[in-house]
């Protein structure tokens, strides 16, 4: 089983002229086998939705309830919320100097299992893992995302979201920057995740392109902080022919 | 070599009454803590060594304490020529060398490596080391100083035309330990020369290493990794000298602090002098700040008196963990005390590989752990 319920959330950033609310009360339930588009125009609050749920520090919780399975996330510090299956794939990687992405990954996947993999399926998963997403077998040496392309990057983090095999993977922006190949490989990487059982997924976009290679199962419009309009994929449609030009209006 | 009027070159002098007891107040002393310095920068008397010096050397390569006349000689042939008092006081007063003396076209398979383990902090004492490497040598020497001392030291080392040469100093002292170092290197004419500084233990421990060009083409790499704990002072100071055409330097250096009142000092000093065209410099200095109460200064300094250079560059930070590294790690199940340990260790690392010597590799990324063990993983323990 794995259920993410997101009950009335409301989330605000410290600025300069004071505490600002970006998020003002979503609600989301997203089940087993289930796929969610969450799509909206820049500054509507999805970035934020999808790092209040990993719990980044920058952003305050004033109020509502994120639960996994039924336990409370927001009371897990970030790396437990991780260890409880929550994956966010970042739109923006970091860069850790000096640490191999084999070391890296092999340190989590110890930190989620609570135990050392086998060594020799790991290495093996490992490989095959980043052979499927076109990384190069040397990509192991590298220094976490440092030196990486773009392209590169978001095929590194559904190379995790892969071998951590999460419960809920919330996928922020990962179709940008990317050319229409990597868009490809990354969208089939997506796909073999969410044909697990019991996986659901999170996914957060501008554009409806990765849309043709990822079938959402509901599409919901974030405007303003939270959801507008939610529906089945011909929302998606909708968007595609339209633009979010009604629902920006509507909250003005 | 023409005079450059700057506060890079104090004028240098062997008659040891040319020069004046540092007070704090000068350019090159203003960080350094001289009272903590038992006399070593000022008139201290020196001891007979409480030092015990052992050493572990592959066939082809002298290794011997040289005294008389020998000793003498070797005073002076990295081209040293001092421009502080203690400097001065250990070419004139210490009677013995330490010499290395690698011969022309001779290969080293291994390290040469000396163990330098003082015995007592309370003996106030001063030792003159010279690594001679002849033309076209290759050769790695480690000066490892461990245990307890009050120590003035002067390594000179002359790198001979095309040789290829490593010197390692580590100084992994207790902490009572006071250390006073000057390493001068003069690198012959298409030489390579590595100089690494590794400093963890001691309660004071400054290091100058200076470099300077015996004809074109050298190459030179200075590596420096420190530790600084509670109370402790570490200082390194570094001056490349490009009085030669066509010449490189490439310094890297990176420290961590942990502690109240740990104190790390860098000051990269890179003159280019008017002669020097075609050279290449890049300087680099980053310092991870690891608890409240430390202090780290870094200091580049570069005079350019010549534009007809390939490059020359400078970077410097002190900074503290940053937060989206160690959210991202932690974003994949990596607890807090682990994210931490994995970017201190990435922070060293290609620090530690570049000093390629793999006897050596080992035990830095142990001691690294060691150093997280007494703070960053406190908790964890």
């Amino acid at each position: 089983m794995s259920t993410l319920e997101i009950k009335d959330l409301h989330v605000s950033v410290a600025t300069e002229d004071g505490d600002k609310e970006i998020l003002k009360g979503v609600t989301l339930t997203i089940k087993d086998g289930e796929t969610h588009a969450i799509m909206g125009p820049n500054g509507s609050g999805k970035s934020t939705l999808a790092y209040s749920i990993a719990g980044h520090p920058k952003y305050t919780v004033t109020s509502g309830t994120v639960k996994l399975d039924g336990e409370d996330v927001l009371e897990m510090s970030v790396d437990e919320r991780a260890r409880a299956g929550l994956f966010l794939a970042m739109q923006y990687p970091v860069e850790v100097p000096g640490v191999s992405v084999s070391n890296f990954l092999r340190t989590a996947k110890t930190a989620i299992d609570g135990e050392a993999p086998k060594l020799r399926h790991w290495v093996k998963d490992v490989n095959s893992t980043l052979e499927r997403l076109d990384l190069d077998a040397s990509f192991g040496t590298r220094s976490v995302n440092e030196g990486f392309s773009g392209g590169e990057k978001k095929r590194h983090e559904i190379a995790q979201l892969e071998l951590l095999n999460p419960k809920v993977a919330v996928l922020d922006e990962t179709d940008s920057g990317l050319d229409i190949d990597a868009l490809k490989i990354v969208s089939e990487g997506v796909n073999r995740f969410a044909e697990n059982k019991d996986k659901g997924v999170l996914l957060i976009t501008h554009y409806t392109r990765i849309l043709r290679y990822i079938k959402p199962d509901f599409v919901h419009v974030f405007v303003a902080g939270k959801v507008a309009e939610s529906g089945g994929a011909e929302l998606a449609e909708a968007l595609e022919a339209n633009g979010y030009e009604k629902y920006l209006t509507a909250a003005v | 070599m023409e005079k450059v009027a700057s506060h890079l070159h104090p004028e240098g002098s062997y008659d040891v009454s040319a020069h004046s007891a540092p007070t704090g107040r000068e350019e090159i002393w203003r960080f350094t803590p001289l009272k903590r310095l038992r006399g070593l920068a000022a008139d201290a008397t020196f001891a007979p060594s409480a030092t015990a010096t052992t050493w572990n050397a592959p066939d082809g390569v002298r290794v011997e304490n040289v005294t008389g006349d020998e000793a003498k000689g070797l005073r002076g042939i990295s081209g040293l020529v001092p421009n502080t008092l203690f400097g001065a006081r250990v070419l004139a007063e210490v009677s013995d060398t330490l010499l290395v003396d690698v011969p022309a076209e001779t290969e080293l398979d291994a390290p040469v490596v000396i163990d330098l383990d003082g015995k007592d902090a309370g003996v106030v004492e001063a030792a003159h080391v010279a690594l001679r490497f002849g033309a076209h040598s290759r050769a790695t020497v480690v000066l490892n100083h461990t245990g307890s001392a009050t120590m003035a030291q002067v390594v000179e080392v002359k790198v001979g035309d095309g040789a290829q040469v490593s010197v390692v100093s580590l100084q992994d002292w207790a902490d009572d330990t006071a250390h006073l170092t000057h390493h001068q290197a003069v690198v012959g004419r298409d030489a390579s020369y590595k100089h690494v500084a590794i400093s963890f233990g001691g309660d004071v421990v400054r290091m100058d290493c200076n470099v300077t060009y015996d004809g074109p083409g050298g190459e030179v790499e200075l590596l420096g990794l420190y530790f600084a704990d509670e109370g402790q002072h570490i200082e390194h100071r570094l001056f490349a000298d490009h009085n030669a055409p066509r010449t490189k330097s490439h310094v890297t250096y990176k420290g961590a602090l942990q502690g109240k009142g740990a104190h790390t000092v860098w000051v990269g000093n890179v003159l280019i002098r008017k002669v020097a065209e075609g050279i290449e410099t890049y300087e680099e200095n980053r310092n991870l700040v690891l608890t409240d109460g430390c202090t780290a200064d870094s200091v580049p300094n570069l005079e350019i008196e010549t534009g007809e250079i390939e490059g020359a560059g400078h970077a410097s930070t002190v900074g503290r963990f940053d937060d989206e590294q160690l959210f991202y790690l932690r974003s994949r199940g990596i607890a807090e005390d682990e994210a931490h340990r994995l970017v201190v260790h990435g922070f060293f690392n290609d620090l530690i590989r570049k000093i390629n010597v793999p006897e050596l590799e080992e035990k830095l990324l142990a001691t690294v752990e060691g150093e997280l063990a007494k703070n960053v993983l406190k908790d964890a323990q």
